[in-house]
């Protein structure tokens, strides 16, 4: 038998102050925690402006209490001006999308793990990832300080699109001082992202253990990595689009603001800007970042899965070849956002095809996921249970794509409940659901103490049905032509609709309110949780092999050295029913 | 840690000097990073170069730019940055480990480089103070825009690796035992893409503008 060499050189020296050790840590584990912590931060705040668009939307009239002390011009007396709804509605968007979506899978998990599951000893640039950090920090400050000036937050939605978000103060609350802080926030945020996916690309490439060739690497650092080269090219486009943007507002010049534009009664003084100009740049980035969002999901699901059902999956290799292909067409399919936008018809036709063919991937790895489900003997634990729950929010949200991806269906349902309910399963509540299987499952590994599982299985039910309850009526919703963005329904044809908008908004409460459970458990078991044993879960992957939580350097003073790839499940080896990925020994039988 | 929670059979050794692999390790991620990073960076200018397009198809506005001339001389102190660039890392490639003789050579190429670099930035400045001379402002038209943005984004980034070169004179001047080759061949890619980068850029206003 090998013995151990001692590592000699570290990447960084241990941490010994309060300020190096928990603030301004240059270990990769401490910053995952950070993105986690302003993730948590960012979703329960976007979560409660959900719950204040879904009440006003219903009880129009009817106070919100302290909202006034907030936005004495918003919420007069507490009841949501329309304004302030389209205020509401473009931070729940940014928060939801950029600090949610974006740090959460991707961001925390993939920082906490990446460099375990490669056996690294941390990133390749661990200041660099400080930096990131910090940098989304001050992105996030900045979007929030927009609630607290007079101004307001912004009104042109998470898109921003121009030449409303460009104007400035004429064309309506927000669109200052908000919409500038918006921009700011944005850009800090893609150069943030870029620094991360830097350091990822770069981790993956060069710092892999002796034996984890790139076939050998766990779905989910697969995942990271390829969602760290979408975000590489897609956050590098947003930000010369939110500089542009900056400038039209602040310097002004005229890249988005058309000629002869009359807002307020006041003659714009810009000319000759492309207000489509500004929608290609930003869904050349957007959709991407849809990819960015659920990609990490899906491979922390099949990750989980696997430990769950002791078997490996039909194919991983085909998942992975999914997921490169759904990284590479990503990059050709912005213009199905743009359908009605009034470019040209044909363009429509020729975004329409990739957007097909990009169900083709997904629907493969969907299959792939379900056959081998088939005749498995599931250990049910809440992280299977959310595993099994992104598999069906991802094909009930995803279902209502192949409709959209048409132009000619898509004109009728744009712009309706129909595409909101969309993106909503399909990439926000499927990516969250990822987001708590890793929680669930990663939890003991990141602070030496269990989640309680009775609590996660009840926050499972309450959210999986509480979802479809929200969702699924938003389908109908936008089939009868229920318009989004609008603050109350004051149009006859909309009255049959609104005991379905009371359904709707009472789940939504009844569902946010389960998230407590999950906050509850977070804490309470952060402290007086079941200590964690150092592989719970029986999986064969390398953060296993090391304790819960790992010490700074993540392997000691030993280099890791990898015999397998990591889907050894079903077999015979000297533990269990597994070999992990480091132990030399072969499995035997199946 | 100690070795002793990490179970035996898990623990295996790496052959060869474990100080040279993390260390050769660490050199190649950075060389991975300096591509990835001019990777971003050049479709963060493809994203600027399709807005110009974008922006020149559909308007009326769009007019005629004359180049300050000093831009051509800027381009070759740029260039010539790139050559003294060059020549220091023939004299770091020549020798194995840096005499006192080789780093007098190689601060020498460094201080060139570093000199002509801030020269490209001073004429860089002056070409805006000429159009500006001629009433040609951020906001004036479209053309002016774009010319200064994408003087100002290269500029940008041309201090990125100012910074670094500053780091590698740093790094040599304490002699060889700080110098490290890996950030001197990286500062060295970085330098040489913001010259062919600015070409390119030279290239985009000059047709376009």
């Amino acid at each position: 038998m090998q013995e151990a060499s001692p590592a000699q050189v570290h990447v960084h020296t241990p941490p010994t102050s309060f300020l190096r050790k928990h603030v301004f840590s240059l270990d990769h584990k401490v910053i995952g925690l950070q993105y986690y912590g302003l993730a948590l931060a960012a979703v329960t705040l976007g979560m409660v402006l959900s719950w204040l668009m879904r009440f006003h939307l219903v009880w129009p009239t009817v106070a919100v209490p302290g909202l006034s002390l907030i936005s004495k011009v918003g919420a007069p007396g507490g009841i949501i001006t329309p304004e302030y709804y389209l205020s509401l509605l473009t931070m729940h968007g940014t928060l939801m999308v950029f600090f949610v979506l974006t740090n959460a899978p991707f961001a925390a998990f993939g920082n906490y793990f990446l460099p375990i599951q490669i056996g690294a000893e941390d990133m390749a640039f661990p200041r660099f990832n400080m930096m990131s950090f910090w940098t989304t920090l001050a992105a996030f400050l900045v979007l929030i300080t927009a609630f607290f000036i007079p101004d307001g937050p912004p009104i042109s939605g998470w898109t921003a699109y121009a030449p409303l978000s460009a104007i400035g103060s004429d064309a309506g609350p927000g669109l200052g001082w908000g919409q500038t802080l918006w921009a700011i926030s944005i850009a800090l945020f893609c150069a943030g992202s870029l620094l991360g996916a830097l350091n990822f690309i770069s981790t993956t490439l060069d710092l892999r253990a002796k034996g984890m060739t790139f076939m050998r690497m766990p779905i989910c650092t697969w995942a990271w990595f390829i969602t760290s080269c979408i975000a590489l090219l897609a956050f590098a486009v947003l930000l010369p689009a939110c500089l542009l943007l900056i400038l039209d507002r602040t310097a002004g010049t005229s890249f988005f603001i058309p000629s002869g534009l009359v807002v307020s009664d006041r003659l714009q003084p810009h000319a000759g800007g492309s207000p489509l100009l500004w929608q290609h740049l930003f869904w050349f980035f957007g959709h991407p970042e849809v990819y960015i969002a659920i990609l990490p999901s899906m491979g922390i699901v099949s990750h989980v899965l696997m430990a769950s059902m002791r078997k490996p999956l039909l194919s991983a290799k085909v998942i992975i070849y999914s997921m490169l292909s759904i990284g590479f067409l990503s990059w050709m399919v912005w213009g199905h956002h743009m359908f009605v936008s009034g470019m040209n018809p044909f363009s429509s036709l020729v975004f329409s095809f990739p957007t097909l063919t990009i169900t083709i991937p997904a629907t493969i790895m969907t299959l792939i996921w379900l056959g081998s489900l088939y005749g498995a003997n599931i250990r049910m634990t809440a992280a299977s249970l959310f595993a099994l729950g992104f598999i069906s929010m991802f094909v009930s949200g995803g279902v209502s794509g192949f409709f959209l991806a048409q132009p000619s269906i898509d004109i009728y349902l744009h712009a309706t409940y129909f595409v909101v309910g969309h993106f909503h399963m399909v990439m926000g509540v499927a990516s969250i659901f990822g987001v708590f299987a890793g929680t669930y499952f990663w939890f003991g590994k990141m602070t030496g103490r269990m989640l309680n599982e009775t609590l996660g299985k009840v926050h499972f039910w309450i959210t999986f049905i509480g979802t479809y309850c929200i969702f699924m009526p938003f389908h109908y919703l936008g089939l009868v032509g229920n318009i989004r963005r609008y603050s109350t329904f004051v149009d006859d044809f909309m009255g049959p609709l609104m005991p379905l908008h009371k359904f709707i908004t009472i789940a939504a409460l009844i569902t946010g309110a389960g998230q407590l459970i999950f906050l509850f458990n977070l804490f309470h078991s952060r402290f007086w949780g079941k200590p964690a044993a150092q592989n719970p879960w029986e999986g064969t992957s390398l953060e296993w092999s090391i304790p819960s939580p790992p010490p700074w350097n993540n392997f000691g003073d030993v280099h890791p050295v990898v015999y397998h790839d990591s889907y050894q499940y079903g077999v015979k080896g000297s533990k269990g029913d597994y070999v992990m990925q480091d132990s030399p020994e072969q499995a035997v039988g199946g | 840690m100690s070795s002793t929670t990490y179970t035996p059979v898990a623990v295996a050794q790496v052959r060869t000097s474990v100080n040279v692999t993390a260390r050769s390790a660490a050199d190649g991620a950075s060389r991975s990073g300096v591509w990835v990073a001019i990777f971003a960076i050049t479709m963060s200018f493809a994203a600027f170069t399709s807005a110009l397009f974008v922006r020149e198809g559909g308007s009326v506005d769009w007019t005629h730019l004359v180049l300050p001339p000093i831009l051509y001389a800027n381009t070759m102190v740029l260039l010539l940055g790139s050559v003294t660039l060059w020549m220091a890392s023939r004299t770091v490639n020549a020798h194995a480990l840096l005499d006192s003789h080789a780093v007098k050579t190689v601060m020498g190429w460094l201080m060139a480089t570093l000199v002509l670099g801030l020269l490209f930035i001073g004429g860089q400045y002056e070409a805006w103070l000429q159009l500006a001379a001629q009433g040609l402002f951020l906001a004036t038209n479209p053309n002016s825009s774009f010319f200064y943005v994408f003087t100002g984004m290269h500029i940008l980034h041309l201090l990125g690796g100012i910074a670094a070169l500053v780091y590698v004179i740093g790094q040599v001047f304490g002699s060889h035992t700080t110098f490290r080759r890996a950030a001197f061949h990286n500062t060295a890619i970085y330098w040489h893409f913001m010259g062919v980068l600015w070409l390119y850029l030279l290239f985009v206003l000059r047709t376009k503008l």
